[in-house]
């Protein structure tokens, strides 16, 4: 098993201030790593900067060299504007391609062969046709894992993935990450939902500014940080 | 048919409808863009930028265009970033923005050669505006356009669906937001005098959401968007020719009645699924 990503004591943050101080963790390949904290511990910030938009202003961040030739599959946080977006599913998974193409102004028949397996591997190949704002809110999200597997099918970044689904689109979304997990993709996810992703993850990060948990599941129950967080379900 | 060889006998209408249609086009595929990511109100604020450096510049004894298209470009940089930064409301702004460049263009306009028509007619257009020059510059401004379209089609598409994937996988996203605004900047101050400052918005506007009632696709509702602009304002401008209404508002009223049309067969078509389900 090879190493994806290393942080030693970075840093990431806008202008004079941090959002994320002093990380030390590593993603290695295989991982379902879990990145929770409360709203405004810089999760978001965190991604940013794995995905290469944001430079680190302290340590080392090191991003291996296969990762970086293809790049990382991201999902991103729904906007408002792309429910109602008029787009075919095909328009949008063969939109996680467009990394692969520099200047070319069209795609060739191999990125539309990948939008089709992409399509297959999550059985989303009878809604090819179909409008995407008028699926339902698990049907979108599987689109655009669809998409981000056409980018690459290493690593993937979630960004708050259940927002806005219904409780069993949120089991079958699990469900879901973890077979693609078991693929062998490399799952980095950031979440609210600690006590729905304890059972799977192989790795939590809980993220207060500073890192105050990174490791197993297991030994998370039982940290301070774990305690606190997951304090009202265990009564 | 003999309607419209008397409209094309004159080469003024012949200008109009060469320039206009070209403008519209622009417009129309600009604003797919524009609609979908929700910066409608910039074409709106634009052209009210664009009315008050107009006024300034007849009132000083300027070229109209020469003044007017860096001004107007500089302020849709502005509204872009506005919106980028997130530090003020950006339809506030805009509103602000716009109400003030109108305001400075009035009393400007008052102040020195007083309500001409010229003044009037870049506030609710003229058919007239079109000069040979114009036309040139709108057959430029829509190559331009369309080269966009045809070589950056799929970036445009990710950049307007989800700017945050785009930027992730390496397109440069500022880039294209730039490009569209300074293009739409262009296009603005080409249509105003024909559309009119107060109706040049929706040449933007009404296309792509007439379009997106009914076609399901981005592709589809780029076409639909490109087809429906230049067929409404022909009609428009027939309509204008027969009844001796103002160019601008008669093209403005033609694209209404289109978009109440899709927006009956989108009902329809909703209906119809239902009963089947």
């Amino acid at each position: 098993m090879s190493t994806l990503i290393t942080c030693e004591h970075v840093d990431f943050g806008y202008e004079n201030q941090d959002a994320v101080i002093d990380l030390t963790m590593k993603v290695e390949e295989g991982d379902y790593l879990c990145v929770v904290g409360a709203n405004g511990s810089g999760k978001s910030t965190l991604v940013k900067g794995l995905l290469g938009l944001l430079r680190p202003t302290g340590g080392t961040l090191t991003v291996a060299e296969e990762l970086r030739r293809t790049g990382i599959g991201y999902l991103p946080q729904q906007t408002e504007a792309q429910r109602d977006f008029p787009a075919s599913v095909y328009e949008v998974v063969l939109s996680g391609a467009l990394s692969r193409r520099g200047f070319r102004p069209f795609y060739t028949a191999e990125e539309r062969g990948l939008a089709d397996s992409s399509l297959e591997k999550l059985g989303i190949r009878d809604l090819k046709k179909h409008c995407y704002r008028e699926l339902s809110g698990g049907q979108q999200q599987r689109v655009l894992i669809a998409r981000a597997l056409c980018a690459t099918s290493r690593m993937l970044i979630l960004d708050e993935p259940i927002t806005g689904l219904d409780p069993s689109a949120i089991q079958d979304f699990y469900r879901l990450v973890r077979r693609l997990n078991q693929e062998g993709v490399t799952i980095l996810m950031v979440t609210h939902d600690v006590a729905g992703v304890l059972s799977q993850a192989t790795r939590i990060l809980h993220l207060q500014q500073r890192a105050l948990f990174f490791g197993t599941p297991e030994d998370y129950r039982g940290s301070e940080a774990g305690r606190m967080f997951l304090g009202g379900e265990r009564q | 048919m003999s309607l419209l060889a008397e409209m094309l006998s004159y080469p003024f209408l012949v200008r109009a409808f060469a320039g206009g249609i070209l403008v519209s086009l622009c417009a129309a595929l600009l604003g797919v863009s524009l609609v979908l990511k929700r910066y409608s109100m910039i074409g709106d604020g634009l052209s009210h930028v664009s009315f008050g450096a107009l006024s300034v510049a007849l009132a000083v004894g300027w070229s109209p265009l020469y003044v007017s298209v860096p001004v107007v470009v500089l302020a849709a940089f502005f509204l872009l970033r506005l919106r980028e930064n997130g530090k003020m409301k950006s339809d506030a702004a805009i509103a602000v923005i716009s109400a003030s460049a109108l305001a400075i263009g009035i009393v400007v306009t008052s102040l020195t050669t007083g309500m001409t028509t010229d003044v009037s007619s870049y506030m609710f257009g003229s058919i007239l505006a079109m000069s040979r020059s114009d036309v040139w510059l709108s057959a430029a401004l829509s190559l331009v356009v369309l080269g966009m379209f045809v070589f950056c089609y799929h970036k445009i598409f990710a950049v307007t669906f989800d700017e945050s994937f785009a930027k992730a996988t390496g397109v440069r996203v500022s880039l294209y937001n730039v490009m569209i605004a300074v293009l739409t900047a262009v296009t603005i101050v080409l249509g105003m005098r024909m559309m009119g400052a107060m109706l040049i918005s929706s040449l933007i506007i009404f296309p792509a959401l007439t379009s997106m009632q009914v076609f399901k696709s981005f592709r589809g509702v780029v076409w639909s968007s490109a087809a429906l602009s230049a067929v409404c304002f022909c009609a428009g401008m027939t309509a204008s020719y027969c009844f001796s209404t103002p160019a601008g508002a008669s093209v403005v009223l033609v694209n209404l009645a289109v978009f109440l049309l899709f927006c009956l067969v989108r009902t329809v078509r909703r209906e119809m699924r239902g009963r089947k389900d």
